[in-house]
């Protein structure tokens, strides 16, 4: 799961029993075309993985543009896509602040900062890192929050899918649950994480080539951006506080405030107050998303950071986040600007205009489904076929990248060292293979539960979000602080994340204090992850104050200042410095923030 | 380990050839629009544009990959 998904809203439409989209034969065959070529990649990658370390981390030889598509792909869940339309449709150009604030930062400092330790120590995942730099009690916290959310994440998306192929497509939840499911547990089965990696490199060009011509086609039936600017010029739309959404939805026709449409086509206007669509202030964007949960997740995240482990060298590792945030800066003209670009084309998609001619629209035509909508509208038998399979490959290479991650981190962070340490890799290889199975039918079954219970999805969602925000404090202070000890950096974890659950038990009890109360959840979980940084960072300096710090030798490679700088290579061409990527990087974003300012 | 551009550059030729020869033989422009745009014969030639040189290079680079362990062998 992405940061940027974090707060989408997701689709929880009634189940519907009239198909709105029929498919043709073209459509199918482009499906099934793609599913031979996932199956097939995954049982010619098969035949590679004959150790643990291949089929966890692709035997560490894929080259950097491999693995950096991947660590974009990986993150790339269904969610994104249906996510991020639908919020260009309801906010406008601020959703792109997941992108320029909440996410190209954080992956540059990965690159260019954090990766020298995580590859250069050569552990095995994320959790590993928190033993060797504190302690057994860190990486456990670590590893069970991680293998206990990332199914169910992963079940979440699957269920989201599932919902629309269902709405859409008419097509029984069930099926669509276990064939998609199945393909996904036919390849990583069998390949691991190569087979996941080389899959999500695939699905991340079919998501561009199938999601793109929306992009195009949206601006052709606008007559063009400006006379899309004109429309946005001299329209009004709704103003929505959570509450109201909430009214709106439970009395159609409820009157809304309105505001200039012109807000939408701006990052930042107006957020020294919250009139603007989403509700929030500059600080909380900045400090909230861009520095706290923007770094917890693309610094620590294991799902994106196992991609880079990958790689094949220091210098590929390091390019894999740095090649990854090119295609990812320019994402939001992909799957926000449709959204956006939806607005005079799809008019009636707010809730408060559930009604045309007196009749009840059904809950399928709300923002949430904007794009599946648009490509109903605008996307003829052919291109139908591709976007769709486009969508399914969203969900997949999702899908794959946590259950990858999950099997990695249940074998070697809780199995090899809880259960039965000192097997033989064999064994270890085994374990994956069967917890591959267990993760899909994890997800699965979360499915059918989220199902039940539309109302645990965004729980869960922002639980895994709270359980992540302290993370980054203690990552930093383990990698450029020496003074921090093992007792600190468990006190770190601990005293961050029950902050974090706290404040979010407060902002979702209006009876409860006031002080950490919020006129919308966005802003909320923003200042929620402040200050649990701040507790995680605080709780971790105060303790490694009073407790005894490991010895400087056992922290080479795993702390700046104990690690002898890895000779620069002088030879390499301009395009393989991560220093020059990373500056390029952020510089290209800078020019997209003012351009959108 | 097979190089990856193959496969990717195989099946984007495939779904362009799909998506041109049915916009060939059924041409459909974009619903609702008032411009005529065949786009499935478009956007299949942008696969194949993008497919067929991935491909290239990818065979390429097995070919060269396969001698090189032949050679070895030798």
């Amino acid at each position: 799961m992405d940061i940027s998904t974090l707060f989408a809203a997701v689709a929880v439409a009634a189940p519907h029993s009239g198909a709105i989209i029929h498919l043709h034969g073209i459509d199918w065959a482009i499906l099934v075309v793609y599913l031979l070529f996932v199956v097939g990649i995954g049982i010619i990658t098969g035949r590679g993985s004959k150790t643990s370390e291949d089929f966890f981390l692709s035997g560490r030889s894929l080259p950097a543009w491999i693995t950096g598509l991947a660590f974009i792909s990986a993150n790339l869940g269904a969610l994104e896509v249906m996510g991020m339309s639908q919020q260009g449709y309801e906010y406008g150009m601020m959703t792109a602040n997941y992108y320029w604030i909440g996410a190209i930062p954080a992956i540059v400092f990965m690159g260019i900062a954090m990766m020298p330790f995580f590859y250069g120590s050569k552990v095995r995942s994320v959790p590993e890192f928190l033993k060797k730099r504190y302690n057994e009690g860190a990486r456990f916290i670590n590893a069970f929050t991680f293998a206990v959310f990332t199914p169910a994440i992963s079940g979440i998306s699957m269920y989201a899918l599932a919902v629309v192929m269902q709405d859409f497509l008419g097509w029984h939840f069930a099926q669509s649950v276990w064939v998609s499911a199945l393909v996904v547990l036919v390849y990583t089965f069998m390949g691991g994480l190569t087979a996941s990696i080389y899959n999500e490199v695939l699905q991340f060009f079919l998501i561009v080539l199938g999601i793109a011509p929306m992009t195009i086609i949206a601006l052709i039936a606008n007559h063009g951006w400006a006379h899309f600017k004109k429309w946005i010029a001299t329209h009004q739309l709704p103003f929505l506080t959570p509450d109201q959404v909430a009214a709106a939805a439970a009395k159609p026709g409820t009157a809304v405030h309105q505001m200039p449409a012109t807000q939408w086509m701006h990052t930042f206007q107006n957020t020294l107050t919250q009139n603007n669509p989403m509700h929030i202030t500059w600080p909380g964007v900045v400090l909230g998303l861009g520095f706290v949960l923007s770094f917890s997740y693309w610094c620590t995240n294991f799902l994106v950071v196992q991609r880079a482990l990958a790689a094949k060298d220091m210098n590929s590792a390091q390019r894999t986040p740095l090649l990854a945030a090119f295609p990812k800066m320019i994402f939001p003209f992909i799957v926000i600007l449709p959204g956006l670009l939806a607005l005079p084309l799809l008019p009636h998609l707010f809730p408060g205009n559930t009604t045309v001619n007196g009749h009840l629209i059904p809950a399928t035509e709300s923002f949430n489904n904007v794009m599946p909508l648009m490509m109903a509208k605008y996307y003829p038998a052919g291109l139908l076929g591709l976007g769709l399979t486009a969508l399914m490959a969203s969900f997949m290479s999702g899908m794959a990248g946590n259950v990858t991650a999950f099997n990695t981190v249940f074998t070697y962070d809780l199995y090899a060292v809880f259960i039965k340490p000192n097997a033989p890799d064999k064994h270890y290889l085994w374990v994956g293979r069967i917890m591959t199975i267990v993760g899909i039918v994890i997800s699965v079954g979360f499915a059918y539960v989220v199902r039940g219970q539309s109302g645990i999805m965004g729980y869960t969602q922002t639980i895994f979000g709270v359980v992540n925000a302290p993370l980054i404090a203690v990552f930093l202070l383990g990698m450029f602080a020496t003074f921090t000890t093992p007792a600190g950096g468990l006190w770190g974890l601990l005293v961050g994340t029950a902050t974090s659950v706290t404040l979010w038990i407060i902002r979702s009890y209006p009876g409860l204090p006031l002080w950490h109360h919020y006129n919308n959840n966005t802003t909320g979980a923003f200042w929620g992850a402040v200050w649990a940084f701040c507790a995680g960072a605080g709780a971790t300096i105060v303790v490694s104050l009073f407790t005894k710090k490991k010895k400087d030798e056992e922290l080479v490679g795993l702390v700046y200042q104990l690690t002898p700088k890895p000779p620069q290579d002088a030879n390499l061409p301009w395009w393989k410095k991560p220093i020059v990527l990373g500056v390029l990087a952020l510089v290209l974003t800078l020019i997209l923030n003012l351009l959108f300012w | 380990m097979m190089d990856l551009r193959l496969p990717i550059g195989i099946f984007f030729v495939l779904v362009g050839l799909i998506m041109v020869g049915y916009g060939v033989v059924s041409p459909h422009d974009i619903p609702h629009i008032t411009e005529k745009v065949n786009i499935n014969l478009y956007w299949g030639i942008v696969l194949l544009v993008f497919g067929a040189p991935m491909t290239l290079f990818g065979w390429k680079a097995e070919a060269k990959a396969k001698a090189e362990m032949k050679a070895k062998k030798l």
